[in-house]
């Protein structure tokens, strides 16, 4: 493995950390919500998929936990 | 100070603290093994690197245009906060093992006496240990003070409040000269979770191009929004499912009612 590639890696599991669904689901928010921009609701789409990502995202961590038991 | 502002010094106040402390540990269990003054060197090298990336890349962030800012930066601190905040809910479910300070100080020791003799000089052990042990922790602290003092321009702003509660924590830990164990970690993490949520969920949709209801007051509705959702994840899980072991957060630590002892 090269340095850059080290370097790459640990940038992506600094920031994505372990469940890149979480970070794909902010991704599709904010390209959902720039379409939407400037029309009258454009402003509910990140609370509605912050709260669906969270939702998912630990229902999946708890299950895994729970398999491990 | 706005109420943003004061959001901005809070988050990096809290995350700077939990971060500190378990920097302190590693450090404390290197320091008392094998020595202070190599131990101590690693410290200043990791403090003279971090304070380095956020005096490089703070000015560099600033100059980005606000929108390319602002999608940026809250797309960042949402997924970073989601992150934190999930562990948090885990953890306060007690569906994750918690950070047991004890037991990472009496680790530490016992690896760094199984390192072998030490050196009648510089210790390179002592060093290495210490010095990736303040930078590890200290890459989280870096990045949201560059991200959320680059939102507001008030990098310095930042930095003073993650430097307020590194004096904090290393003046606890000289004071008690041992691991801060009854630091209530998990009720701090979770805290930094919901805020870095919630002001990346703002900005980011700032960023995109939305119009929140009553702009910045909007984030009164959203914090608390953000951490009631958070508090009933984990009454939901709770429920769901029954607790590692009796030493694990219950549901009742978020909301304060109990602190993490190791």
């Amino acid at each position: 493995m090269t340095r850059v590639n080290g370097f790459l890696i640990g940038v992506w599991e600094f920031v994505v950390g372990d469940d890149w669904r979480s970070a794909l689901g902010v991704v599709l928010a904010l390209a959902l919500t720039a379409l939407l921009a400037g029309t009258i609701s454009d402003w509910w789409v990140m609370p509605l998929a912050v709260l669906g990502l969270l939702a998912l995202s630990t229902r999946r961590a708890a299950r895994g936990a729970s398999r491990r038991r | 100070m706005s109420g943003a502002e004061i959001g901005l010094a809070l988050s990096v106040f809290l995350a700077c603290a939990v971060e500190a402390v378990e920097a302190l540990t590693i450090v404390l269990a290197v320091g008392t093994t094998r020595g202070w003054s190599s131990a101590m060197s690693g410290v200043a090298a990791a403090t003279l690197a971090l304070a380095g990336i956020v005096a490089a890349l703070g000015p560099a962030l600033t100059s980005l245009p606000i929108d390319v800012l602002r999608v940026a930066v809250g797309g960042l601190l949402l997924i970073f906060g989601l992150q934190w905040l999930r562990k948090a809910i885990l953890r306060a479910a007690g569906l994750k093992a918690k950070h047991d300070e004890i037991e990472t100080f009496r680790e530490q020791s016992e690896a760094a006496r199984a390192a072998g003799a030490r050196p009648s000089g510089f210790d390179g052990y002592a060093f290495t240990i210490s010095f990736k042990g303040v930078l590890l922790e200290g890459l989280e602290v870096a990045f949201i003070v560059l991200t959320f003092g680059a939102n507001q321009h008030r990098v310095p702003l930042a930095a003073a409040a993650a430097g307020l509660a590194v004096l904090l924590v290393v003046a606890a830990g000289a004071a008690a000269r041992a691991p801060l164990a009854k630091v209530p970690e998990n009720t701090m993490k979770f805290a930094v979770g919901v805020m870095l949520s919630s002001f990346g969920m703002f900005w980011g949709a700032e960023g995109a191009g939305a119009s929140w209801p009553g702009n910045d007051a909007a984030l009164l509705v959203i914090v608390p929004g953000v951490l009631l959702a958070a508090i009933g994840i984990v009454w939901a899980l709770g429920r769901a499912s029954d607790p590692v072991s009796d030493d694990q957060a219950t549901p009742a630590e978020v909301s304060g009612q109990t602190t993490v002892s190791a």
